[in-house]
């Protein structure tokens, strides 16, 4: 039941004094309610400028074909698969907060995961471009699809990884989308009981006619439980098969049964760095600090220090294995990797993800706003490398040796990549104007068993163990939402 | 004769209103519906809502997509245009998981939330049929069908008694169909 309180020695979810539902509502829906601020239209103007530039290099890629791009005869992928590949594993953060830590019942998710989602289908969508941008002539993409031809027909072949990856893709794009909308209805509802004149008629019809009744919400329970159950092994199915892109081929350097976990893993990572790049500016621009909490903040940087320590371990076998297996083309692959002419871009990315992100076991840097901010940065530049130097270190010397050769990026390349991000910070920067950025209903389910006020009303009645009232208190110090003076008189 | 067609008991906090169901029912009053900005936990037991039936339906849609794509892949890839790849079977089962898996996926997902839209009348469009504005945003509502309730000021007093801050006799059912 709502009323049912936490222990005390948990930490809380929402701080501030004076939290009732009506807050609650009013403090989310603030962005979508008001005009935008001088932020927003900086940000907006930046990104917009960025998906312009994304428009235009793609436009540019179509009209005159991949050779504007840089690749050539022995590195037929290098920024495009690149760029597919660290957007898709993006998006798995998204995926991960509002399936996997559901089934935990991790309850910090629920004012995270609405934003989360929305990054993860932005991602895709940016991913998803490059795969048809990829493609030269993207009216080919049809043929990716098993629909009867005039070739007999001649049908899509399902034992290639390349064909499982369309379904994958399409398939997480369409589920992660349904399993976000279906979340939004109760707080679009929201949005349209609050508005009038045309707004509520916009609201009405994307609300589906929501009203909140008993069945409505025992049924909708039930299928975000579903949805979530299925969207678990799905976003790990995902990430497994965008690696057997690789790892099902012969190439050394990309032939290794490590890959699956050894993606899934840095996907996530990656993930919750772009969550926290972009939700440490939210919160302060929205001014959400209340419900996205240092804890939130401290619970992801353990979920990125863990699963970059998974990905360092995985960089170190595959380097072992490499050495173990005696395979020479394996082993000149590896020491090619990290002592050839790539060995910048695979030193960035060891350091990147395996070196600068170890300072997270410090608390002190943990909890350190500035830092974590820093941190994700670095982690998602570390990424793009991580697929960069998989790709293009693994192709550019291959079997021939007079074939062998460097890529160099042309600037259709480079815009094409700079754009996505523009893409990708449109979409979101819309998103947060014209939907809740944070689940409403979700977080007011958490309300009077999680929050601060009601651990305050626990301790005032003085019925709680005194060590852990203390180390309750303790545990708040590292909150930059909470006025700690109201303590030290208690 | 009144010409309120339903008393609604708004509440601040969901205990209240748990609350308020309880002293209802102790009273033989019946409740049409209630309105939630969030999922209460428990209430479905208390007014003998049955267990949602939308597991079996993700069920059956989870087996239909993944017979659907292993027939399809069948077809394609054993009966229609088998090919030699290195003398290996045409019938390559492993090869046929993964999308076999996704289908099944998608299916689930797809099946299952039409199915929900379909069993609660939620579509895009549809005219929100709301009593009390605020049940989206602030306010727990107990609503009664007034019609053969009666007293009714019997049932405010209790409505009042378990803790209801606002107590509205509306004389239409759907405030939203006012405008």
């Amino acid at each position: 039941m709502s009323s049912h309180s936490e222990s005390i020695i948990r930490e809380p979810l929402i701080t501030g004094n004076n939290i009732t539902y009506a807050q609650i509502t009013d403090d989310i829906l603030r962005p979508v309610e008001k005009l935008p601020g001088r932020a927003w239209w900086m940000g907006f103007s930046l990104a917009s400028t960025g998906a312009t530039l994304w428009l235009f290099a793609v436009s540019y890629t179509f009209w005159y074909g991949i050779g504007s791009w840089g690749l050539n005869k022995t590195i037929g992928w290098a920024w495009d698969i690149t760029g597919f590949v660290w957007w898709v594993g993006i998006g798995h953060a998204g995926t991960l907060i509002s399936a996997i830590l559901l089934l935990f019942r991790q309850k910090w998710r629920n004012s995270i995961n609405r934003s989360a989602e929305a990054m993860t289908i932005f991602a895709v969508i940016c991913a998803a471009s490059y795969i048809v941008a990829h493609m030269g002539r993207p009216w080919m993409a049809v043929y990716s699809l098993p629909l009867p031809n005039q070739y007999g027909s001649l049908w899509v072949n399902f034992n290639s990884p390349l064909i499982w990856d369309v379904f994958a893709i399409s398939t997480y794009f369409s589920v992660s989308l349904v399993f976000w909308y279906t979340g939004l209805l109760p707080d679009i509802a929201t949005i349209r009981d609050r508005a009038t004149g045309l707004r509520r008629k916009i609201y009405s019809v994307m609300s589906f006619g929501w009203t909140g009744s008993v069945k409505t919400w025992q049924r909708f329970e039930t299928v975000s439980l579903i949805l979530a159950g299925i969207s678990t092994p799905l976003v790990l199915s995902v990430h497994s098969i965008v690696s057997m892109d690789f790892a099902t081929s012969l190439e050394p350097g990309w032939h290794t049964t490590i890959f699956p976990p050894y993606f899934v893993a840095g996907a996530i990572f990656s993930g919750f760095a772009m969550v926290q790049t972009l939700l440490l500016i939210a919160r302060k621009v929205l001014g959400l600090e209340n419900y996205i909490t240092m804890f939130h903040i401290e619970a992801m940087n353990k979920i990125i220090i863990l699963t970059g320590s998974i990905v360092m371990v995985a960089y170190t076998t595959e380097f072992f294995i490499a050495y173990y297996s005696q395979v020479e083309y394996e082993q000149y692959a590896f020491l090619n990797r990290y002592f050839g002419p790539y060995w910048w871009a695979s030193w960035s990315m060891f350091c990147c993800n395996c070196v600068i992100p170890q300072v997270l076991w410090i608390k002190k840097v943990r909890r350190n706003i500035a830092a974590t901010w820093f941190l994700s940065i670095i982690i998602n530049i570390g990424m793009w490398f991580e697929r960069f130097v998989i790709i293009v270190t693994s192709l550019h010397r291959d079997f021939l040796p007079s074939s062998w050769a460097m890529f160099y990026p042309t600037w259709v390349d480079v815009s094409v990549f700079i754009g996505s991000i523009g893409v990708f910070f449109t979409c979101f920067l819309l998103f947060v104007r014209v939907l809740p950025s944070i689940a409403i209903a979700e977080v007011k389910l958490i309300l009077k068993g999680s929050s601060e006020q009601d651990k305050k009303r626990i301790l005032a009645s003085g019925h709680v163990d005194k060590d852990q009232a203390e180390f309750y208190i303790e545990s708040l110090e590292k909150f930059d939402s909470i006025e700690m003076a109201e303590y030290q008189k208690a | 004769m009144s010409s309120t067609k339903f008393i609604l008991g708004c509440f601040e906090d969901p205990d209240e209103m748990m609350d308020g169901i309880t002293l209802l029912q102790q009273n033989s009053v019946p409740i049409y519906d209630v309105y939630t900005p969030m999922p209460i936990h428990g209430i479905e037991a208390k007014l003998g809502i049955k267990d949602s039936r939308l597991g079996y339906a993700a069920f059956m849609f989870g087996c239909l997509g993944g017979t659907v794509i292993f027939s399809l892949v069948y077809y394609f890839l054993v009966h229609d245009w088998p090919m030699n790849i290195g003398g290996k079977p045409a019938f390559a089962i492993p090869d046929f998981i993964p999308v076999t898996f996704e289908w099944t996926v998608l299916y689930t997902a797809f099946g299952t939330v039409a199915t929900f839209f379909f069993a609660t009348h939620l579509f895009p469009g549809r005219t929100p049929r709301v009593m009390d504005y605020r049940a989206t945003n602030d306010r727990f509502v107990i609503a009664i069908d007034a019609k053969g309730n009666t007293p009714h000021a019997d049932i405010t007093n209790l409505l009042k008694e378990a803790g209801a801050v606002e107590v509205k006799h509306n004389e239409r059912k759907y405030v939203s169909y006012e405008i």
